[in-house]
């Protein structure tokens, strides 16, 4: 009976309220846009958007209001890259979609389609202030990885928010790796499947078959091959990323933006004038691979005083499915290593949302969508936490597994 | 915060270290040193005064506008208004100065940076058993991890092999000395080493896969007691050739070590993440009579936090590492506050070569998760889980991990208050010498990274 009691009640907090009008008063709040941080700000929600933002906004009939009572008042956070939905737990033999053995399909794997917003993951990374996240699988048999989604934390139905919004390509060590080994064979393989793409239905309907790729992977791939949605390319070298702009220069309808990055420093001017992105891992400073000799701590600082535009999360193999709360920590580590504290906070927030498309998030304005969280401190420390966090609005339940099982075994509730 | 370590029977083993070759039957007597001994020497330092700080000492107080005096390599007073003539001073005001991190769980050198497959030399992964190889023997010095863990005010280090073995191998204590050419120039002196031992997935996962055992728990928990059996009764063989009794075994590197921890010259380390896995590895230590000095990842600890503080025993552990496999799927964030609110002792580790480069970050998740949590925990406090506990569990507590008069200057300046992200380490010293200043760095001191295309430090 207790124990029946206890479902129920986790079953009402995972249940989101209704959207509501709610004021959240007397911020500091970081608008991320043209407003800059406002002190003794106040947000005005309503249905699910920024409704208005500024000082002494009056509280409308019915609303509820929030106290904030000077504390940071930020966009929810967005990790540039996360596995978090594709596995309950992701080793031990567990069901883990994030991982593709074989090579039956893969550039048109969806991490869209294997997202499970009931995973324990999700309110853990809520919790801590994430809201959004960008999420792909990994392959072991291609050089393309698949098609990555966006998705909310706010566990509901519907939370993948935009399917197949990129396509993720291997395009350095580990991208040769699944080319016999070595790079020779990598760009010729990238380039034949890019054709087999654009070539499909036709070579396929003809009997001619792709070069490369079968007829459901030209499917996919062929959008992105056509300009229609981006690639997320892994590499790490400055050798190559300036393979990379020379290939977009003479391809330049196809758009990419570059996950890991460790040397892009040293082409940061040439990828500045490339209008090329960068997600980098500000925490990525050892020559752990060949592809990263050069890798800095102040890799950000470095790409954003060149004019780079920039996110923040892990490096490509770190990407998990239960960390993605650690992006506003990276951020942190960028600030202690020259990025200015916006640049970094826009990083977990803004930029991800611009980078990806999602336009309506990442900023406190009006019309944006109202993703927003009270932090009892700078939201880059790792002391902070989320006092209350709103994804479209509605007030999420600051309860995850892990706080019913601190709890359960807290020292100051157990009898001695 | 009380810790209540059952009285260390190692304290006089550990001072005769080298005595790992006497567990052995027919070692023969020589003179000098033992085989591998440490060659480590401080590097040259001046009395050194560090003034107007704020000080963290290691045992859990704080010092507001206090004063640090090194001389002759050791910490020589604490305090407000010291004066030394003739000393280096150092003008700290703002700046925060606590005792070096220990990190009692690191693979740096044993895993290095590059990660290829050359340097993934930290697993002797051909038998469940492998007690006889030593982690020291696969350092290589250069890694540049070292460099990276010393800026982020790392002053000693416990490497181990890894954890597909139930027996993994000893662990060695190491000095992150930039530059040193050999391994035995970075071990610390007298510092006991260490048997690594593995619970759980990883040896049944490893062996099970290749249908031997261990394949299963209760296949982990059988190795274990088979082969302390065997070890006894060759410390029994040995002991009693030694009195004159009979024939002395043939020796045997695997016994010795499993000898060396059942007599406590060997310390005992034990990857272990369940509660209940935990337990049972208690019942093995109590039908073995030897002890065990750390559980380490201990993602349960806080399960059983009253039997860890009741059996001496410390954890070491992650902030906030969750959900990668079964063992790990209760983590939560108040693991370590919830450990040592239980007058445990907690430490944090880092298990990785980049979480070695912000243990501070990793101790201030778990103040801040356990102050929410109701608990009072004080960021001196805080402090005590990176220094004096990881000191206590390497035995080395009476060398290092405070800032107690006569221990080895092993003393960090911080930018800022060190619970911050924000704060860097300016300048790291062991045994009173500077060996890192934040902005001064030169060459790389890896041989590795000397000449290849960066052209600043990437500490």
């Amino acid at each position: 009976m207790r124990t029946l009691a206890a479902l129920l009640l986790v079953a009402a907090l995972a249940t989101p309220a209704a959207a509501e009008t709610v004021l959240i008063n007397n911020g500091r709040v970081v608008t991320n846009g043209t407003g800059g941080i406002i002190e003794n700000g106040d947000v005005l929600i309503v249905d699910g958007r920024i409704s208005a933002v500024g000082a002494n906004i009056a509280t409308p009939r019915g609303a509820r209001v929030v106290e904030a009572e000077g504390r940071y008042v930020t966009p929810g956070a967005f990790a540039a890259m996360s596995e978090v939905g594709l596995s309950e737990i992701s080793g031990s033999g567990a069901p883990n979609d994030a991982n593709i053995e074989g090579n039956l399909i893969s550039a048109a794997a969806d991490a869209g389609n294997a997202f499970n917003p009931n995973v324990t993951a999700i309110p853990a990374t809520r919790i801590e202030g994430v809201t959004r996240a960008a999420i792909a699988p990994t392959s072991s048999g291609s050089i393309f990885d698949g098609r990555g989604a966006l998705v909310s934390m706010s566990g509901a139905a519907d939370s993948v928010f935009r399917e197949r919004a990129f396509m993720v390509v291997e395009l350095g060590e580990t991208g040769a790796g699944r080319t016999g080994g070595s790079r020779a064979a990598l760009w010729p393989t990238f380039e034949a499947a890019l054709r087999d793409a654009r070539e499909y239905p036709n070579r396929y309907r003809s009997g001619q078959g792709g070069a490369v790729l079968n007829e459901i992977d030209a499917a996919a791939l062929q959008p992105f091959a056509r300009g229609q949605g981006f690639f997320l390319v892994h590499l790490e070298s400055a050798a190559d990323i300036r393979r990379l702009i020379r290939f977009q220069r003479a391809n330049p309808s196809l758009r990419f933006v570059i996950h890991g990055g460790a040397e892009a420093w040293q082409v940061a001017d040439e990828l500045a004038r490339a209008n090329i992105s960068v997600i980098v891992d500000p925490l990525a400073n050892l020559p752990d691979r060949f592809e990263r000799l050069s890798a800095r701590l102040d890799n950000a600082a470095l790409l954003n005083t060149a004019g780079v535009r920039i996110a923040i999360a892990p490096a490509p193999g770190t990407v998990d499915a239960h960390q993605a709360r650690l992006v506003l920590q990276l951020a942190g580590n960028a600030v202690a290593n020259g990025l200015p504290w916006d640049v970094a906070f826009a990083a977990v927030s803004r930029g991800p949302a611009e980078i990806f498309g999602a336009v309506n998030l990442g900023r406190l304005e009006r019309n944006y969508i109202a993703d927003v969280v009270i932090w009892d401190g700078d939201p880059l420390e790792v002391t902070s936490a989320p006092t209350a966090v709103f994804i479209e609005g509605v007030e999420q339940s600051l309860t995850s597994r892990q706080t019913q099982l601190r709890d359960r075994y807290n020292p100051r509730n157990r009898r001695r | 915060m009380r810790l209540n370590l059952r009285p260390a029977i190692v304290l006089v083993a550990m001072l005769s270290l080298a005595a790992c070759a006497t567990t052995g039957a027919d070692t023969e007597e020589t003179e000098g040193p033992a085989p591998f001994a440490s060659t480590y020497a401080p590097r040259p330092s001046t009395p050194t005064l560090i003034r107007n700080a704020t000080v963290f000492d290691g045992n859990g107080a704080e010092l507001s506008n206090a004063d640090v005096l090194m001389r002759d390599g050791q910490i020589a007073a604490v305090g407000q208004n010291l004066s030394a003539e003739g000393a280096t001073v150092i003008d700290a005001t703002g700046r925060f100065v606590t005792p070096g991190i220990i990190d009692a769980h690191s693979h740096l050198g044993v895993y290095p940076s590059p990660s290829i497959n050359a340097t993934s030399d930290g697993n002797e992964l051909t038998q469940p058993n492998t007690a006889e190889v030593w982690a020291e023997h696969s350092v290589w010095p250069q890694d540049p991890g070292f460099l990276r863990a010393v800026a982020g005010g790392i002053t000693t280090l416990h490497v181990l092999p890894g954890s597909g073995n139930l027996f993994g191998g000893r662990g060695v204590t190491l000095r992150p000395v930039l530059g040193a050419t050999t391994v035995q120039e970075m071990k610390f002196p007298d510092a006991p080493q260490s048997l690594k031992m593995a619970c759980g997935e990883n040896p049944a996962r490893v062996y099970g896969t290749r249908n031997s055992s261990p394949a299963t728990g209760m296949g982990n928990v059988a190795g274990y007691r088979q082969a302390f059996a065997d070890a006894a009764r060759y410390a029994r063989n040995v002991r009693n050739a030694e009195e004159g009794n009979g024939e002395a075994p043939d020796r045997d590197l695997e016994m010795e070590t499993l000898a060396g921890v059942l007599n406590g010259e060997i310390i005992l380390q034990w990857h272990c993440y369940r509660a209940d896995e935990m337990a049972n590895a208690i019942q093995v230590a109590h039908e073995f009579d030897f002890e065990i000095a750390a559980f380490h990842h201990a993602v349960e600890a806080y399960k059983i936090a009253d039997l860890l503080r009741d059996e001496g025993i410390c954890a070491a552990m992650w902030a906030d590492w969750w959900g990668f496999k079964l063992e790990a799927y209760d983590g939560i964030r108040e693991n370590i506050a919830f450990v040592d609110a239980n007058e445990g002792c907690a430490i944090v580790h880092s298990d990785s070569e980049v979480g070695i480069q912000r243990l501070n970050q990793e101790a201030a998740k778990a103040m801040s998760d356990g102050r929410r949590a109701g608990l009072e925990i004080s960021r001196a406090e805080a402090w005590t889980w990176l220094s004096r506990n990881p000191a206590r569990a390497l035995h080395i507590g009476d060398e290092t991990g405070t800032l107690e008069n006569g221990r080895r200057a092993d003393v960090v300046i911080w930018s800022a208050d060190p619970l911050s992200s924000y704060a860097v380490a300016e300048r790291v010293f062991i045994d009173g010498a500077l060996i890192y200043e934040r902005g001064a760095e030169g060459d790389p001191p890896s041989d590795f990274e000397l000449g290849q295309t960066y052209t600043r430090s990437a500490q």
